[in-house]
This record gives structure tokens, C-alpha cells and sequence, in this order.
């Protein structure tokens, strides 16, 4: 598949209608822009942009690394994927108060990870539409590079763990 | 010696976060587990099995995701069980615990401000609790890293 000049994603494990409202909302806007959303498990299907229910983990991750900007809520698959591929990543935080997760730990995840370099956090719906022209206008630095796996003193503690009687 | 280990998460960034311990079970064997088949391609060949994924929000579901790994623990017969949660691999913890298998319970980094949860029932079954983020250690629940 090619990758779009957005890809946008919900994750794989609950539905977020408001991400997939608002971003085929911005794919009726520009048509000029090829806008590929996955929308997991969600009831709403776009009708201006693409979409796709889920995909394996290869082709998820060459969509966001083909992509021109990536789209998502704050999980952290998603988080992970971007910072891996070098790519800037705009998120909007699913709210427990509007049922969409279990807490409000994705507010906590915008916060306290949606400060590195590289990541965006808009707060709604209106917001997510401004700082995409943004993106797309002027660009934005690419997140830090960071290692294949987790630190190697995290990794050897663990080892230690499964080694020890 | 090598050990027997069960490294399992859910969908979606608890087995991406699981995947990037990965040189941490090096030269053991490993069974990793998780929700979505396709994920099988990420193991490089090494034994891989499927769960029913289960939440608090489709609880219903729990009977079919027990099944499933009641049946991965007998077919695995592990010795170490490793896991960055969500709640399927709980159940996983608390089947194993009469039989005095070793776990691991990491908290996914998602849990910036609290321990989830999963994480609040693993910390009274698991051998050893972690936390990702180093303000959230207590007594019972070390911080030893991130995967980022």
C-alpha cells in the first residue's frame, strides 16, 4: 500500500470516532491530500479519506514512515512508532470523560512524553485541524533518535531477574 | 542455565514496549504471546502464540480469554513469566502464582501519574512489580528503567 501524505491512527485496541471525525472532516478540506485513516474497531467510516480497519505491524510502521505527517491518539504504540521511525507525530489525547479509555492517563502521556521534540499535542478537535496546517506549512523538527531497544541497565536488571534462583 | 520464559503483553504499545526488552531474554527461551496474529512476523521465528483480548469495557469476554491462556501456560510450561501488561496477562499471573512460577509485571509507560489498574492487582500476585517512571517507586514497586 502506498503510504498517504497523512496517515492517521486510533491504535489497534478501542475505537476513537472524535480522531476519525475530525481528520476525515480536515480530508474534506484538502483535497488535495491524500488522508489515510485507521480506524480500528470505530462505528463512523470516513467518507473523504481512506481508511483501513487495522494493519500488520510492518506495513503500520512504513505508513508512518512514508507518511508526511502522523496523526494519532496518545498511546503508546503509536508514540514508539513515530519517535522509532524519526517522524513527527500530531496527537489528540483520548478522554475517559468522553468514554473513549478506561482513565485519563493519555492526558498524563501528552504531558509528561508530548513534551519531547518531535511530538504535538493538540488539546481538541479544533485545535488537532489548526496544528496540522501548521505541520504541514512550516514542518517540524523530527523527535530525537533513539535506540532499536530499552536501555541496556534496564534490559541487564531484567536479565538478572530471570537468571537469579 | 537456560530458562523457559513466557514474555507476554496485549495489543497495540504493551507489546510494542514488550518487544523493546527483547535483549533481555537473550540466549533463554522464549514463547512470546499477545493478541493479533499478524504480531508473529515481529518474533523473528521464535515460538508464538494468540489470546482473546479483554477489558474492563468488554468484560464479557473474559471466559474466552482465560481459555486461551490456560492453554498457552500448559502448552509453555514456563518458568519466568514477563509481561507489560494489560489485563489478560494478569490473569496469566494469577494462574501461575500456585505454582511458584517467577513473574514480572512492567507497567507500560502509558502510567505517567499512577500505577494502572492491572498494575495495582499485579503488585499484590507478581514476584516483582516495576514501574516505568521513577516518582511512582514505593516499597513494592521498583523503578529499574524505561523502554524509552
Amino acid at each position: 500500500m502506498k503510504a498517504p501524505d497523512i496517515y492517521v491512527s486510533v491504535g489497534s485496541m478501542m475505537p476513537f470516532e472524535r480522531l476519525v471525525r475530525a481528520m476525515d472532516g480536515f480530508a474534506a478540506q484538502r483535497p488535495d491530500l491524500d488522508v489515510l485513516i485507521q480506524i480500528g474497531r470505530g462505528k463512523t467510516e470516513p467518507v473523504h479519506a481512506r481508511f483501513v480497519r487495522l494493519m500488520p505491524p510492518g506495513d503500520y510502521r512504513a505508513m508512518v514512515a512514508g507518511c508526511r505527517l502522523f496523526v494519532a491518539h496518545a498511546g503508546m504504540g503509536s508514540i514508539i512508532t513515530a519517535i522509532e521511525a524519526g517522524k513527527p507525530l500530531l496527537m489528540l489525547p483520548r478522554r475517559q470523560a468522553l468514554g473513549e479509555h478506561n482513565t485519563e492517563h493519555q492526558l498524563a502521556t501528552a504531558q509528561n512524553i508530548g513534551n519531547r521534540p518531535g511530538l504535538h499535542v493538540a488539546i481538541d478537535e479544533a485545535d488537532l485541524i489548526v496544528r496540522a496546517e501548521a505541520l504541514l506549512a512550516v514542518g517540524s523538527p523530527p523527535p530525537a533518535p533513539i535506540a532499536r531497544f530499552a536501555d541496556e541497565g534496564f534490559t541487564n536488571h531484567i536479565r538478572c531477574f530471570i537468571e537469579s534462583d | 542455565m537456560k530458562k523457559r520464559l513466557l514474555a507476554l503483553a496485549s495489543g497495540g504499545g504493551h507489546f510494542v514496549q514488550l518487544l523493546r526488552l527483547r535483549p533481555a531474554f537473550e540466549g533463554h527461551e522464549v514463547h512470546y504471546a499477545t493478541v493479533h496474529a499478524d504480531s508473529r512476523a515481529e518474533v523473528g521465528g521464535a515460538p508464538f502464540h494468540t489470546f482473546h483480548d479483554v477489558s474492563r469495557a468488554d468484560w464479557w469476554r473474559l471466559p474466552l480469554t482465560v481459555f486461551d491462556i490456560v492453554v498457552i501456560l500448559l502448552k509453555v510450561r514456563p518458568q519466568i513469566i514477563i509481561t507489560t501488561g494489560a489485563l489478560p496477562p494478569l490473569i496469566a499471573l494469577l494462574l501461575a502464582r500456585p505454582f511458584g512460577i517467577k513473574t514480572l509485571w512492567i507497567d507500560s509507560i502509558a502510567n505517567s501519574e499512577t500505577l494502572s489498574g492491572s498494575g495495582q492487582m499485579a503488585r499484590k500476585i507478581a514476584t516483582q512489580t516495576l514501574t516505568q517512571w521513577p516518582a511512582l517507586a514505593e516499597p513494592d514497586v521498583a523503578y529499574w528503567g524505561s523502554v524509552l
